[in-house]
């Protein structure tokens, strides 16, 4: 590889970096959604279209 | 307020969110798995096939530096397209598209700067020059960052779906300066070698694990994409839910 690398190197574990980096962050989001949907639901509120009407 | 509520609960009263939800969770550990083989695939050729009589082994570079910068543009294209379709026809996942993919935007422009950057300083010799092409596609970084901004700035979905939306396309004639700055003006940048209208100039040594990096690329950014979108409509409903409670209660009182 030579002189040259810590360019290629360098350049490869930045765009590891910044892929996983957004695969993470993206995929922990998500998971943050839906514990809070979860924790909706558990409080007994859900979306009008999936659950029972309650009487008005 | 109570016009903001009301298209909230609109919104989640539409089906499309939800058949997206449906699609969503059927293809994505589907698309998720290709995505990890063609990366496999595409980094084993990247290191496997034989360096440039030139340029030596930082022609390994391009594997990474051209399809994040394929993506940069392809991203900023289909917030526009998502753009559209906010101010046109006013569809619901329109602005959840836009709103996903302006982070992953900004993710693969920056790779393009910076591996680029990295590719510059043992060919050309420097880390950056403000020419034609750098340039524009520094300001599409910064583009990605003012539309999160300013659409993070807004409390109002709908308001800040349709100002977005604006900002973006106006943004869009960078697209095809970026495109076409090689021709148009003097610059270190090489012209394209792939999307010619001759077909493309490199050799198929090159050709090959740049093409599979691409895909893998551009897969993962599908990946992400929709991944975003999902969680877009998930962050919506819940807002939409805790709206509805706070109504209820208030109601109860």
């Amino acid at each position: 590889m030579g002189s040259y690398a810590i360019y290629v190197y360098g350049s490869y574990g930045l765009a590891a970096l910044v892929t996983i980096g957004i695969t993470l962050w993206t995929w922990a989001d998500g998971r943050a959604r839906q514990k809070e949907l979860a924790a909706l639901e558990a409080a007994g509120l859900r979306r009008r279209s999936a659950g029972p009407k309650d009487g008005e | 307020m109570s016009e903001t509520s009301l298209a909230i609960s609109k919104f989640s009263d539409l089906a499309n969110p939800t058949r997206f939800l449906t699609l969503a969770a059927r293809i994505l550990p589907r698309l998720a798995g290709i995505t990890v083989l063609c990366f496999i695939l595409g980094l084993y050729l990247s290191f496997s096939t034989e360096g440039d009589y030139q340029q030596g082994e930082t022609v390994r570079i391009m594997y990474i530096h051209v399809p994040s910068a394929w993506l940069a543009m392809i991203c900023y294209t289909i917030m526009t397209a998502s753009a559209i379709g906010t101010l046109v026809w006013r569809h619901p996942l329109a602005d959840v598209s836009a709103r996903a993919a302006a982070p992953l935007g900004a993710a693969f422009t920056l790779l393009a700067l910076v591996t680029g950057s990295l590719w510059g300083k043992p060919t050309w010799g420097t880390w950056w020059v403000w020419d034609a092409r750098l340039t524009s596609v520094f300001i599409l970084f910064l583009l990605y960052l003012g539309l999160i901004a300013l659409n993070r700035a807004m409390d109002e979905p709908s308001k800040a779906a349709r100002v977005t939306a604006v900002l973006t396309l106006v943004g869009f004639v960078n697209i095809p300066i970026i495109k076409f700055s090689v021709e148009w003006w003097n610059t270190l940048h090489q012209s394209a070698s792939v999307l010619r209208l001759d077909g493309p100039a490199i050799d198929p040594e090159f050709l090959r694990p740049l093409l599979v990096m691409a895909i893998a690329f551009t897969l993962l950014f599908f990946t992400l994409h929709i991944m975003a979108m999902r969680n877009e409509i998930w962050r919506r409903r819940i807002t939409g839910q805790r709206r509805m409670a706070a109504r209820m209660a208030s109601r109860e009182e």
